[in-house]
């Protein structure tokens, strides 16, 4: 089915009318390109202030001297930025009344994930009495988090609510000009998450319950930026497990983390977007830079199962500058069918005693290819820095590739580098053995798969990890051949 | 006038000087017309993101030499391996030596390249082998093929095993003060021939002198071939080794570096096997100080299944040096059962000194067993102190350590004349006497 994004939109702009669906501030749309007058727009419309506006603005004129990187190992039709609106409120879905009118294949997919059946209609745009319900409970969580003094709100609240938070961090770990996606995200941000946790505060929830109820769609540019001030601990969760259409085809977000001393954050992804079809049509580019930065004693991890997606373009850093600081990676990137992924982490080393691990499982079927790129950089100043890397593929299947770009660059003698990696496939005696205990093949990888990538998975906060334990299933489904 | 306008303009020069006619002459003017196109690679090329040539090619340096003042065997007898019997092909400044040489044409061709070129009886053998392997993209490798014109010629015919190894010599004297050398190697090793090469470049004195230097091998089926780098020059010196390896079925090649010296030295080894069940090697052992640089680049490009590859690269870095190994290994599509080894381990001695590696694995197949490993450490103190409290001082205890370190590379050494020389070099260089011998 021949279905370009052209025919989509046109298909969800009929839709919209025939339901009579957009009020007047919800459908407005700019027109495409990308201009200075747009950027200034976007800044108007949000109401921000003028010191905001004009970082956007210094921003674009930056992006506009930068060209679109071209050393990943990935191949697409590059997009065209003067092509995309880059101003839309949040694009809803066709209300629906009952779970009945979902698509079933959909339908399918969530109980395999075994999400509730209000998450379900939730998810789905089904339904307003859930939302009701979601909503209380949402503000009850919000009240636990006041009483704590922790500030989560949107990117944009955070510009308004709290400036001098914002001003004084926003683009300190990922510059304005770092690279040619985050220049872009940086001039025309949409919205994003904001997240302040004051001095010696744990936060008592995982930030993602909160998140998932609220989800609201926060558009194809979306900005991060993660305070944990002295002595705090927080545990982040973005993305969902479940399935998302999203008609986006370009994402570009820019995640920022700062661990001021003896803080602890722990940041974990699911990302499960619109991989493209079996023949590798349509499907999400995803370019995004992630970077935390620690102060001393403070420690950042970052954990990501990736299975969406048709283009992954994503290297979640630590820059390790204070004393005793460490950062982790853990990854698990699945790829099936067309779709490619380039993804993996820099460890800055820079303060005294620092540590880092890398663990790293990629897993290619189809005619996907997976890449692991990563750097762990020791500078001459950071003494008795330790380092541990894994990276290991697995391959499924005679059209797959997986590659791996391992970038070590030690200038201190006291450093401890490991760095190790291998490729294999599923041993034919491991699925005969499973088989033989009447577990059929698709499930004996499955089983295999998970065993595979169970370091990663543990790492991930504990509701999570069973649904992408399952979500590991479903993306492999229909690669055994 | 920039170096590269000159290399450029010079070659009207250098035609003046060849045969024309030559089949192979095709050749140099199209890799010439590359090489402007391409131009040298800067730090901004993947591959050449931890060196840099920049302050070698602002410079300038003659050619060709033009003294023809030959050079006593006695200033440079300490380079050879002398106690055992050898072929011999040495050159001065680029030039083929006859009195230092032992070639000969005898069952085999242990020769010169300008000689095969000359001769009509070798055509069909250059027709076959000449620049069939060297990739196109490569602008050192294109700049050398411009400018081919002399280098050592081995042509090992089917089931001949040459008992004494061939040493290849490249000294240059310094009579100038800068000079460019550009020799250029053919070796060719056929059906269940085998062969083993010891390969040196050595200045005779401090100046400045650049080797862009090519070697191009085939191995025929079933062949076995061992290669020996020996890189041990003086500080001023800067070579660029640009090693292409063809290899068929059943044939077994190893390739040995030793890099102890120079100011700068590049190594790209490549490896592309063309049929099943093949055996590549790769080994290096990598001893640096004050300020030198050694970038070991390698490839094993695996195109055909059943066939093994093994990689064993150790570096000791002090005293502002920079290593770097950038090592990658290909899989194709069809080389199912392929078993890829790769392994890096760096010591770094003080903190001046930098290590870069970059292992790298593309991997096509599924049914494969690749593996590389990396580490970057320092000595175990343990081990050290163990070794005081033995009453051994601290230096010897150190050197027997990294020596220890490095000690697996030159057991796969298999002449044994060979193996004591390179081990007296790394006593040397570590400064002690290690009191053994193997």
């Amino acid at each position: 089915m021949a279905y370009t994004e052209d025919e989509l939109k046109k298909e969800l702009e009929t839709k919209e009318y025939e339901y009579g669906f957009y009020t007047d501030i919800d459908s407005e749309t700019f027109p495409v390109g990308l201009n200075e007058d747009v950027v200034k727009a976007i800044s108007k419309k949000k109401n921000e202030p003028k010191w905001m506006t004009d970082w956007r603005l210094d921003a674009f004129s930056s992006w506009k001297s930068m060209n679109e990187p071209e050393w990943s190992n990935l191949h697409y039709k590059k997009p065209n930025f003067q092509d995309i609106s880059y101003y839309s409120a949040p694009k809803k879905k066709p209300n629906l009344n009952s779970l009945d009118e979902v698509d079933p294949e959909l339908l399918k997919t969530f109980n395999k994930l075994g999400i509730s059946l209000k998450e379900q209609k939730k998810l789905s745009g089904v339904a307003m009495d859930v939302v009701i319900d979601s909503v209380s409970v949402a503000t009850t969580f919000k009240d636990t988090l006041e009483e704590k003094g922790i500030i989560f709100c949107s990117i944009s609240d955070a510009i308004q609510n709290h400036p001098e938070l914002v001003r004084k961090h926003l683009g300190t770990v990922v510059p304005k000009k770092d690279n040619y996606y985050a220049a872009l995200n940086s001039a025309v941000f949409s919205d994003g998450s904001f997240c302040y946790i004051p001095k010696g505060v744990r936060c008592p929830m995982e930030l993602s319950t909160y998140f998932r109820i609220n989800q609201a769609g926060t558009g194809q540019f979306e900005r991060t930026l993660v305070i944990a001030d002295e002595s705090s601990y927080v545990s982040y969760l973005e993305g969902c497990t479940a399935p998302s259409r999203d008609e986006n085809q370009l994402h570009a977000a820019v995640v920022e983390l700062i661990a001021l001393d003896d803080a602890e954050i722990k940041y974990s992804t699911v990302q499960n977007w619109f991989p493209g079809d079996k023949n590798g049509k349509g499907g999400v580019f995803n370019f995004v830079t992630k970077r935390g930065i620690c102060h001393n004693r403070s420690k950042i991890s970052w954990t990501q199962v990736e299975t969406g997606s048709a283009v992954t373009w994503k290297y979640p850093s630590c820059i390790l500058k204070g004393n005793n600081s460490i950062g982790e990676f853990y990854s698990i990137a699945v790829t099936n069918n067309f779709q490619q992924a380039d993804t993996g982490t820099k460890m800055i080393h820079v303060g005294k005693n620092t540590k880092s691990t890398i663990i790293s499982k990629g897993v290619s079927a189809g005619r996907s290819q997976n890449s692991y790129r990563g750097l762990v950089q020791i500078s001459p100043l950071a003494k008795n820095a330790r380092n541990f890397s894994q990276c290991d593929s697995l391959l499924m299947g005679n059209d797959c590739g997986a590659h791996t770009f391992p970038y070590i660059e030690v200038q201190n003698k006291t450093a401890q580098i490991e760095h190790e990696a291998t490729t294999s496939k599923i041993g034919e005696d491991q699925i005969f053995y499973c088989n033989q205990r009447g577990i059929d093949t698709e499930k004996a990888i499955a089983l295999i798969v998970n065993g595979f990538s169970k370091e990663v998975l543990n790492k991930l906060p504990m509701e999570f990890a069973v649904e992408a334990q399952k979500l590991l299933e479903i993306s492999l489904e229909g690669s055994v051949g | 006038m920039k170096f590269q306008e000159k290399l450029l303009d010079s070659f009207i020069a250098f035609e003046q000087d060849i045969d024309l006619l030559s089949p192979i002459h095709i050749d140099r003017k199209n890799a010439l017309k590359r090489f402007e196109k391409q131009g040298f690679p800067s730090k901004k090329d993947e591959s050449w993101k931890y060196t840099s040539l920049k302050s070698i090619i602002q410079k300038n340096y003659n050619l060709s030499s033009k003294s023809d003042k030959s050079v006593e065997l006695r200033d440079v007898k300490e380079y050879f391996l002398n106690d055992l019997d050898s072929f011999k092909i040495v050159f001065v400044d680029g030039i083929y030596s006859p009195f230092l040489s032992k070639t000969t044409h005898d069952g085999m061709d242990i020769c010169v390249l300008s000689a095969a070129l000359s001769k009509d009886k070798y055509k069909s053998t250059l027709k076959k082998y000449f620049n069939q392997i060297v990739p196109k993209d490569q602008s050192l490798a294109s700049l050398n093929t411009s400018y081919t014109k002399e280098g050592a010629y081995i042509y090992i015919p089917k089931g001949a095993c040459p008992e004494d190894p061939v040493q290849i010599m490249h000294i240059s004297t310094g009579n100038q003060e800068s000079i460019w050398l550009q020799p250029r190697n053919l070796i060719i090793a056929d059906k269940n021939a085998k062969v083993e090469i010891i390969e040196r470049h050595q200045s005779l004195k401090d100046h400045s002198v650049v080797t862009n230097s090519l070697t191009e091998i085939y191995a025929e089926k079933n062949s076995f071939i061992d290669y020996y780098k020996i890189q041990n020059d003086l500080n001023s010196a800067t070579l660029i080794d640009n090693t292409f390896i063809s290899q068929q079925r059943d044939s077994n090649v190893s390739v040995h570096t030793f890099s102890f010296g120079g100011k700068l030295t590049r190594n790209n080894l490549n490896f592309y096997q063309k049929g099943e069940n093949i055996q590549s090697t790769l080994k290096g052992i990598t001893i640096l100080e004050s300020n030198q640089h050694v970038d070991h680049n390698t490839l094993v490009n695996h195109e055909q299944p059943n066939c093994e590859s093994h990689q064993d690269y150790k570096g000791i870095f002090s005293d502002r040096s920079v290593g770097v190994f950038n090592g990658k290994i290909m899989v194709e599509k069809i080389a199912q059962k392929t078993n890829a080894f790769q392994q890096n381990n760096n010591i770094l001695i003080d903190n001046n000194s930098k290590v870069n590696t970059k292992p790298q694995l593309e991997i096509f197949a599924d049914d494969v067993k690749c593996s590389h490993g990396c580490t970057v450490g320092q000595l175990d103190k343990e081990a050290l102190f163990y070794l005081k409290t033995r009453g051994i001082p601290e230096k010897e205890a150190k050197a027997l350590l990294t020596y220890a370190f490095a000690n697996n590379i030159l057991e796969s050494v298999k002449t044994p004349n060979l193996k004591r020389r390179i081990n007296s070099l790394i006593a040397k260089k570590l400064g002690v006497n290690l009191g053994f011998d193997l």
